[in-house]
């Protein structure tokens, strides 16, 4: 390799940089890879989402069929539900990759760490996140929740899933490789994502009790764009770190 | 300057530091401690309306300021240790964490004393500072866990160095969403806000009981660093000199 390297002239080296995809290539070529393999294996896909479905169906038989009832926990436990399959989801964010070795190849790809995080993390918004926000209107028709409401819901859950899926991706790269990971990934996963729940769940509330509702949807957006914008450095701090 | 400075991170030298300075933070700590409870308990006037309730502030105070306190030190000393790669500040860091815990959970357990009396309940999901404080332990408790669980020590430093930093970030974010949360359930904390000004005679026993608990704190994370040095440190040559040496340990 090191003589390899000495070959190579400034001219090389610029033909180098110059084939090298740029960085929404790599963004991209990340994204899709990930997205082939959860459409190879839907199983990794549809185990969080029947989950959630089925959180969702725990509570009216716990709390007996009271449509008052229902209509008042509907938005808060639409939520925890949906954050509860978001961290089921996380699991197996690095696992694999981990195992076969295609992290390592991560690392020491030209490529910059976090744009690969980041794309990591799309994928895994589209294939758990986006999944549950396009559910959660039907689930939340059941629980008696107004049009208007559902609205709300499905934006606050869309900017809430992708704040999860960035924290989450943290996360899952802290504890990548560490044989308590699941139990241990709840831990440091769940209190950063309290103020997330918070704020939307409460926003759906105040929707359903016509209040105004928006500081908290523009809260969350907030959130999201700085959750975007500077978790996939964390994540890739965190790679660099486990693998190590 | 730097000199000192890398002295400073040079374990041996440390270790002969910290054992100096830990007197000079302990004693004044502990009498402070003393005159403060003291006078906070026996000579402090009972307040107007909440009688002798009141005095566990005195307490309670102190451990609330010195759980964040720690988790400054924790985060500091953690970004200290990824970017200049000093390992002392990693190990200030794990020494700090368990205090910090334990500091929240006195804070969480003092207030919830005293709002039984107050607010008739030993917890109040409205109070926005419980809820913050409540998951600034979690928070603790994640590190501590991530900590634990990596064997490596090098990489449980920074593993946990980048939760402890992400953390910073969440518990600005948790205290304003909650601060948010709160508004829209008025609770019972009329009490708290915008309450009578504190007298003097019961502010300065309060004043002396933060900065002695500040003190001990000091004393007690000096101690911990130590032992966090010499565990960390149990291979090296200058620990087996001193272990081995007829004054025994120095």
């Amino acid at each position: 390799m090191k003589d390899a390297d000495a070959d190579l002239g400034e001219d090389e080296d610029r033909i180098f940089l110059s084939n090298m995809p740029g960085l929404m290539a790599g963004l991209a070529a990340s994204t899709r890879r990930d997205l082939v393999l959860a459409w190879k294996r839907p199983g990794d896909v549809l185990n969080p989402l029947f989950f959630f479905v089925m959180v969702l169906i725990l509570f009216p038989l716990a709390l007996g069929p009271s449509a008052e009832q229902l209509q008042a926990i509907g938005p808060g436990v639409v939520w925890v539900a949906a954050l509860l399959a978001m961290l089921i989801s996380l699991n197996s964010l690095f696992s694999a990759d981990y195992e076969d070795g295609s992290l390592e190849q991560w690392l020491v790809s030209p490529q910059p760490l976090p744009v690969l995080a980041l794309g990591k993390s799309v994928a895994h918004w589209m294939t758990s996140g986006l999944p549950l926000v396009l559910l959660s209107p039907l689930l939340a028709a059941t629980y008696g929740l107004p049009a208007k409401v559902i609205v709300v819901l499905l934006v606050t859950l869309s900017l809430g899933t992708i704040i999860l899926s960035l924290l989450g991706s943290i996360g899952a790269a802290l504890t990548v490789g560490l044989h308590r990971g699941t139990a241990l990934l709840s831990l440091l996963v769940l209190p950063l994502a309290m103020p997330v729940l918070l704020l939307g769940s409460n926003s759906v509330s105040l929707a359903a009790g016509n209040e105004t509702h928006t500081a908290g949807v523009w809260a969350l957006a907030a959130y999201a764009t700085a959750a975007i914008s500077l978790a996939p450095y964390a994540t890739a701090a965190a790679l660099r770190i486990s693998n190590e | 300057m730097w000199t000192w400075f890398h002295k400073l991170a040079s374990p041996p030298h440390f270790y002969r530091l910290a054992k100096a300075l830990s007197p000079w933070f302990l004693v004044p700590g502990l009498a402070l401690i003393a005159y403060g409870t003291f006078t906070g308990l026996f000579i402090a006037p009972p307040d107007y309306q909440q009688g002798d309730a009141y005095r566990i502030i005195y307490v309670h105070v102190p451990s609330a300021y010195l759980s964040q306190m720690a988790y400054t030190v924790m985060a500091i000393a953690g970004g200290i240790g990824l970017i200049w790669r000093m390992k002392l500040s990693h190990a200030v860091a794990a020494a700090v964490a368990p205090l910090g815990a334990w500091f929240t959970f006195l804070s969480l357990a003092t207030g919830s004393i005293w709002g039984r009396p107050m607010w008739g309940t030993w917890w109040e999901w409205g109070d926005p500072r419980m809820m913050s404080q409540l998951i600034l332990l979690f928070l603790y408790l994640g590190y501590m866990a991530l900590r634990a669980s990596i064997d490596d020590t090098a990489k449980a430093d920074k593993a946990s160095a980048v939760l402890a930093l992400v953390g910073v970030i969440n518990l600005v974010i948790v205290r304003y969403s909650v601060e948010w949360w709160s508004s829209l359930h008025q609770g019972q904390t009329i009490l708290a806000e915008g309450g009578p000004a504190i007298d003097a005679e019961m502010l300065y026993p309060l004043l002396a009981n933060i900065l002695g608990f500040a003190l001990v704190f000091g004393s007690l994370l000096l101690r911990r660093v130590r032992t966090e040095v010499l565990y960390r440190e149990r291979r090296t040559r200058w620990v087996r000199e001193m272990i081995l040496s007829p004054q025994g340990q120095t």
